[in-house]
């Protein structure tokens, strides 16, 4: 691989620095990729297609006529490599941030402190729609309410790192990282012996230690399981991966039930079992049909009674969702000042609030340049990328933005940094993000880098797996080592 | 271990082990009609009936010739019970056991039906077809063999080797079937007695219990031998009987098991208590769909004992008998 074909002018580049040289984390790699021919790289991404088939690691898609289908997770193989000086600095970013976050949780669900000073105005939680009510005065383990927190990370062509999102209801990713690196074992074994790349395994047992942590009985052995929305989900790969992983039962909601005790059992081979924790990966509103939606199938009829009631953990706890609102997002830098003392250490990409008229103004007039994201869209859906909108969809917004503002916030567009990917049997610049992973309980853990997702086509900056995005193995390389 | 777990791993057994025994079937069938003088033999048709799944198939072809048997039977992913729907089935069921199941036998599932949806065309030529089969069981038996290797003996593997059991003994009675149907009318004339031999060998090559016969019997291949080894050999493991005692054995592990001990108790009596010296082929035949109904109802029994109750409902595809008798194939999607 000649590496002068290589170059992404006026991008930041997380493999190749300004003048063709490799940054400090990607020296090895650069120099064992110019090793390799073109024919070669592409052999090896070919082989790792056909682990991942044969390994059966895949996402659901659904589909209109088929109704939802397996697709083979797509990987490509050139890592994204991070220093790990630079990432020790992250990683304290992502444990000051959900500290902030899940004090914020459960302030928000108790006294309510940081409204009652003035730091965010108390309509935003009146009007927020996934605060929940039904959670107000509950006290869950550690005071803890997202366990389970999927930051996502873009850095911008000037090289600076921001958060773009916090997701922390039902985050997803974190088995493809795993697997991501069980893969890219394969096809380059040879770095593995040279470079000092740390590992990310340890996952699924933090997770467990996590759980085992949040049972509210010790007499005997915590019994756990995940809760699944079932097989068409988008993500039932990873829940079915990450009960296997933790050695414990991947249920349904029609496999449990709240007896009159108000404790939650599951229906075995032998009998009724009580369960003490549950990983759920189905979101609030589906949870419970006596307290949520009545048409749910998919959640556990008294579940919340016995939750309020301390007989059962869940992770996360219902109403965590109400600190992932993108308007929130604005003010976690206040957050972490008001409950910590400190200021953020990873800063977010600069916002304008809608609802706020003067901001709003600025948005009306700049909608050509910002990025306009709904309050509650994810997965790329329900935002407005202003340079490259037609004047059809900025009126659009534009309209939409003046009948709820409390609905929308704008940022400037941040220019993903890029990473050398395979396409077209030659290796280009591609746009990527990362989700770390972050589990909050007894104590905090921050996985080991965290999902690479690239944007597999020429140009664009939309990253999700269901818009056609890939991702990559991530390596955090110790250079000092 | 979840209810409705050990129920899908039930039914991943049962399928697997119903496509390789349907391959078995098509392979009797093919052998019979080789060793019959033509003219003689009823075609293709009773391993329709056999199958239960006479309207299914008279609903959507228009002839019975070998073609379109064999295309119903092996790739018609319309005939919930063809090779290709039952590795579909027991695909979708191990698709939500992988939590249960040792990655490698997920991976050469997978693999299993990826290879056999391409070599479809293989099984409907005549020429190939037989390799085709044998490919089909072999795959069948690697997964078996290798579930039989890695599983822990936990509910599911209990639950599993239930379902393969019931499965197995249910196909043994429907292969030993075929060679009554193509005997009905044959038979009638004694000048066929000669053909009877071979064709009995050609039941034990396909259950693959020639060597076994020989070496378990030490007889010379005839009727009431061959019968008694299929149905009640307490040694051959595809033998109906040798299935019920497996699924005896398993049961210990299982709570609550007495309403399947008695079904199972009911069953290896009937098996054990018959005689099967002079039957003819009509009775032979009866004899059977008897044997099939009671591996029913231990079928019934495990269901409603260990099954979650408000399970989606098992597609039933029941076929009216000529002799008015309700035969019926637990159909699970």
């Amino acid at each position: 691989m000649d590496w002068n074909d290589y170059s992404a002018p006026g991008l930041h580049d997380e493999l190749v620095a300004p003048g063709g040289c490799a940054r400090a984390a990607g020296h090895a790699l650069m120099r064992h990729l110019s090793e390799l021919d073109q024919q070669e790289i592409g052999l090896r991404q070919h082989a790792a297609e056909l682990a991942i088939k044969s390994m059966g690691i895949t996402f659901t898609v659904y589909h209109e006529q088929g109704g939802s289908i397996d697709r083979a997770w797509p990987l490509d193989i050139i890592p994204r490599t991070i220093e790990r000086r630079e990432w020790l600095r992250i990683e304290a970013g992502l444990r000051q941030r959900v500290t902030a976050l899940n004090l914020f949780i459960d302030d928000i669900y108790h006294r309510q402190r940081i409204l009652a000073d003035g730091v965010m105005p108390r309509e935003l939680i009146a009007s927020s729609t996934s605060f929940r009510r039904e959670c107000v005065g509950i006290d869950p383990a550690f005071g803890c309410w997202a366990h389970v927190c999927g930051t996502d990370l873009v850095r911008d062509k000037d090289g600076t790192v921001y958060v773009l999102e916090d997701n922390l209801r039902v985050p997803s990713g974190v088995s493809y990282m795993i697997e991501n690196r069980q893969v890219v074992k394969r096809v380059f074994p040879e770095m593995f012996d040279s470079a000092a790349i740390l590992p990310v395994d340890d996952y699924p047992s933090r997770l467990h230690d996590m759980l085992v942590a949040l049972a509210p009985q010790r007499e005997r052995r915590a019994e756990i399981v995940v809760l699944t929305p079932g097989i068409y989900n988008s993500a039932y790969f990873e829940h079915a991966y990450l009960a296997r992983q933790m050695g414990c039962e991947l249920v349904e909601g029609r496999d449990l039930a709240v007896r009159d005790d108000d404790r939650v059992y599951m229906h075995t081979v032998h009998g009724w079992t009580q369960v003490d924790v549950i990983y759920r990966r189905v979101g609030d509103e589906f949870l419970d049909p006596e307290v949520f939606r009545a048409d749910s199938t998919l959640g556990v009829r008294g579940l919340m009674r016995a939750w309020a009631r301390g007989h059962v953990a869940l992770a996360n706890a219902p109403g965590a969702g109400v600190a992932d609102d993108k308007l929130i997002y604005t003010y976690v830098p206040d957050m972490i000042r008001y409950y910590l003392a400190e200021d953020a250490i990873l800063p977010n990409v600069p916002s304008w609030r809608c609802f706020d008229p003067q901001q709003l103004e600025h948005v009306l007039a700049h909608l050509d340049s910002l990025v306009v994201k709904t309050i509650d869209g994810s997965g790329g859906y329900g935002m407005l990328m202003g340079p490259t909108a037609s004047r059809e969809e900025r009126a659009q917004f534009a309209a939409a933005l003046r009948r709820d503002p409390r609905s929308y916030i704008a940022q400037p567009v941040v220019t993903l940094s890029t990473v050398p990917t395979f396409a077209g049997g030659r290796l280009e610049p591609r746009h990527v993000d990362l989700r770390p992973f972050i589990l909050s309980g007894p104590e905090t853990y921050v996985t080991t880098g965290g999902l690479t997702r690239v944007a597999m086509r020429k140009g664009t900056l939309v990253v999700n797996s269901s818009q056609g995005g890939g991702s990559k193995d991530t390596w955090i390389v110790d250079t000092e080592a | 271990m979840l209810a409705r777990t050990v129920e899908n791993v039930y039914w991943l057994a049962r399928y697997l082990e119903r496509a390789e025994n349907t391959a078995r079937l098509i392979s009797v069938n093919t052998q019979l009609l080789l060793d019959l003088p033509s003219g003689f033999a009823p075609g293709w048709l009773p391993l329709v009936n056999i199958t239960g799944s006479r309207a299914a198939f008279d609903s959507r072809y228009t002839r019975a010739e070998e073609h379109d048997v064999v295309h119903f039977l092996i790739a018609d992913r319309e005939n919930p019970g063809s090779i290709v729907s039952s590795l579909d089935m027991a695909r979708e069921n191990a698709r939500t056991l992988r939590d249960v199941l040792p990655a490698e036998a997920w991976e050469e599932l997978n693999r299993f039906f990826m290879q056999l949806s391409e070599e479809l065309p293989a099984g409907l030529n005549r020429r190939t077809r037989f390799d085709f089969l044998k490919r089909s069981i072999l795959m069948s038996q690697t997964l078996t063999g290798m579930l039989e290797g890695t599983m822990s003996r936990n509910d599911a593997h209990t639950f599993m080797m239930l379902g393969r059991n019931l499965e197995r003994a249910d196909m043994t009675s429907r292969i030993i079937d075929v060679r009554s149907a193509q005997l009905l009318i044959a038979a009638e004339a004694p000048e066929h007695h000669p053909f009877d031999t071979i064709q009995w060998m050609s039941v034990l090559r396909s259950l693959s219990g020639y060597e076994m016969y020989r070496l378990g019997r030490r007889a010379r291949v005839s009727r009431a031998d061959v019968l008694e080894f299929v149905l009640r050999d307490e040694q051959f493991p595809r033998a109906c009987l040798f299935c019920l005692r497996q699924i005896e054995l398993g049961l210990h592990a299982l709570p609550r098991s007495g309403a399947v001990r008695h079904a199972l108790l009911t069953a290896c009596r009937f098996l054990a208590g018959t005689a099967l010296e002079g039957l003819g082929q009509p009775e032979v035949h009866e004899l059977i769909d008897k044997v099939q109904l009671h591996i029913r109802a231990v079928h019934d029994s495990i269901a409603s004992t260990y099954f979650p109750q408000q399970s989606r409902p098992a597609t039933e595809m029941t076929v009216e008998r000529a002799q008015g008798v309700l035969r019926s194939l637990p159909l699970f999607r």
